[in-house]
């Protein structure tokens, strides 16, 4: 095949690939920004004269901004916590040798594979006897079940790469162990915890089944919400579009600036 | 000799402190909450006759789910939508992978490999209500493209067949990035002096593929198949929004089933039965994993 062929071939295929990837999403944003008569025009209209009407009505509906809101409450408090949890226990596996090491890894790594309907279903029942559902904190609480996890195996692997003469020579000078990781290990791996936590809070905000069944009206997160837009004679695709858009930009972003460790985070680091 | 002196200066316990307040989380946000599950699953548990109280009923609500065909089935959808999807994620992935390390072309390439990160992120949720207007009868850009081709407009969503396509066509978009970046990283291992060499030898793209890369995709193949086996068992937000398991019950995979039986038939013991049935194809998979994986842990 002769160079010049081979080479727009090339080209045309990574366009393939940048077209397949980016099409829905460029879909979702053009569509939210049609009135309903141009959505719903059959054929689609590709070319259209752009209105603000849905984000108007979305920023303006209360609805949504308080679902935001949780979501946001929901997704920062639920990593925060979980990083506070689980960078202790990081260093701890990063660093120690202990009996049982090996299953307490796999315990945490096996958290990844659980479906949330397993423990949906038994949290369901308890929060309903304590009195707790619809509330932001029985949310908080089961998305550290899948967050604490993530950060856990981002940061082992990030604590393991700090080096070892640094703790020694910490240690010779008297520091107590708990200095050496507040003072060490938590500053020299922060790039880790940061990624560790962007992906926590990816996951907490893109969470649909548990704040579906354990959330009635006044902590609805923002999937829930523009799902909820589904039901109802006319549907406002325009409005589910602004909403869908407002809920995936901002984890579009941090996804983008995490997008070098995606696929071990998302491998649990299986992948280099 | 350092290493002695670094085990002689900690006590025996002071990994257990690090790891306590993490441990202690887990258990009881998470092995706790299983154990109910595991009591409820052997007791009568309606939710919508709290009135005749739960008693224990032995193995009834795991003879129930075991005998019950629509278990089964759904069981079996959500098998045959992984054998639908991981072939074509696998192989449009290993075929985007392929451009993307092919040398030459930064700047494309470059974007090519971000606009992966999209898919990704984006909410199941949304994925599913975006599937829902692109697949939509009458002014669905799914119709809209194929119709440029001749093809009658298709009522996708509202037949069994076309609405199984539907979700699965939005699994391939969201997913075939993740099997792409896993080999891109698997081919990025591949030495270059050894690439470099192979490609002097051979022009076939192919030759280069099976004898030189190949082993290096191995291990990112074995990860994606386990992971994605385990998702697909998961799958719930997007399938959940686009069709809510219908029309009929064509869409309803696992996840989808076992949350109806325990929160629209309000069963919770027989969906919780399910559910720990789940639960322990699911320890499988993370078991397979981990032998895999994480061998050097062990």
């Amino acid at each position: 095949m002769p160079r010049g062929l081979r080479r727009l071939l090339h080209a045309l295929g990574l366009l393939a690939v940048f077209l397949f990837a980016v099409f829905p999403f460029y879909w979702m944003v053009s569509s939210s920004f049609k009135t309903q008569a141009d959505i719903l025009a059959s054929p689609p209209r590709w070319l259209f004269i752009p209105t603000l009407d849905n984000y108007a009505q979305v920023f303006a509906d209360e609805k949504v901004t308080k679902a935001v809101l949780s979501s946001l409450i929901v997704a920062v408090c639920s990593t925060a916590l979980s990083v506070a949890l689980a960078t202790p226990a990081a260093y701890a596996l990063a660093r120690y040798e202990f009996r049982g090491k090996a299953d307490l890894w796999f315990w945490f790594i096996s958290n990844r594979f659980i479906s949330p309907i397993v423990l949906a279903l038994p949290i369901y029942i308890i929060a309903r006897n304590l009195g707790i559902l619809d509330t932001h904190l029985v949310l908080i609480l089961i998305y550290i079940t899948f967050i604490l996890p993530i950060v856990v195996w981002i940061t082992t692997d990030f604590f393991r790469s700090i080096p070892r003469e640094l703790e020694e020579a910490a240690r010779l000078e008297g520091a107590s162990q708990f200095a050496i990781f507040w003072r060490i290990y938590l500053p020299l791996g922060a790039p880790g915890i940061a990624v560790s936590a962007i992906f926590g809070f990816i996951f907490s905000w893109n969470e649909l089944l548990y704040a579906l069944v354990l959330t009635r009206r006044d902590v609805q997160t923002a999937p829930v919400v523009a799902t909820s837009f589904m039901s109802g004679y006319e549907i406002p695709w325009g409005k589910i579009m602004a909403t869908g858009t407002v809920i995936v930009l901002p984890v579009t972003v941090f996804a983008l600036l995490v997008s070098r460790y995606m696929v071990r985070g998302l491998t649990m680091g299986a992948t280099k | 000799m350092a290493r002695q002196t670094s085990r002689l200066a900690y006590g025996r316990w002071t990994p257990f402190w690090f790891l306590a307040p993490a441990v202690f989380a887990l258990a009881l946000i998470g092995v706790y909450p299983t154990l109910f599950a595991l009591v409820t699953s052997f007791r009568q548990y309606n939710l919508t006759r709290v009135r005749e109280g739960f008693p224990f009923v032995g193995f009834d609500n795991y003879v129930n789910a075991l005998t019950d065909p629509t278990f089964w089935q759904t069981l079996g959808r959500t098998g045959l939508f992984f054998l639908c999807t991981m072939p074509i994620e696998a192989g449009l992935g290993l075929l985007a992978a392929l451009m993307l390390h092919q040398p030459g072309l930064t700047m494309l390439r470059a974007l090519a490999r971000v606009s992966l990160v999209i898919p990704l992120a984006t909410t199941y949720a949304v994925v599913g209500l975006l599937g829902r207007l692109i697949f939509n009868r009458d002014f669905g850009v799914v119709n809209a493209v194929l119709g440029w081709f001749g093809f009658a407009p298709l009522d996708w969503l509202g037949n069994p067949t076309g609405a199984f396509v539907a979700i699965a066509t939005m699994d391939i978009w969201q997913w075939t990035p993740f099997c792409a970046l896993i080999f891109l990283s698997g081919l990025s291992m591949v030495p270059v002096e050894i690439e470099e060499a192979a490609r002097l030898e051979t022009g076939s793209r192919w030759a280069l593929l099976t004898h030189v890369q190949l082993p290096y995709l191995w291990p990112g193949l074995t990860a994606m198949l386990i992971l994605r086996s385990a998702d697909v068992l998961k799958l719930f937000d997007s399938v959940f929004t686009m069709t809510r398991g219908g029309p009929g019950a064509a869409t309803e995979l696992i996840s989808i089933y076992i949350q109806r039986v325990g929160f629209r038939v309000f069963d919770m013991g027989v969906a919780s039965a399910q559910a720990l049935l789940l639960l322990v194809l699911t320890i499988a998979l993370a078991r397979l994993y981990i032998r895999v994986f994480y061998r050097e842990v062990d």
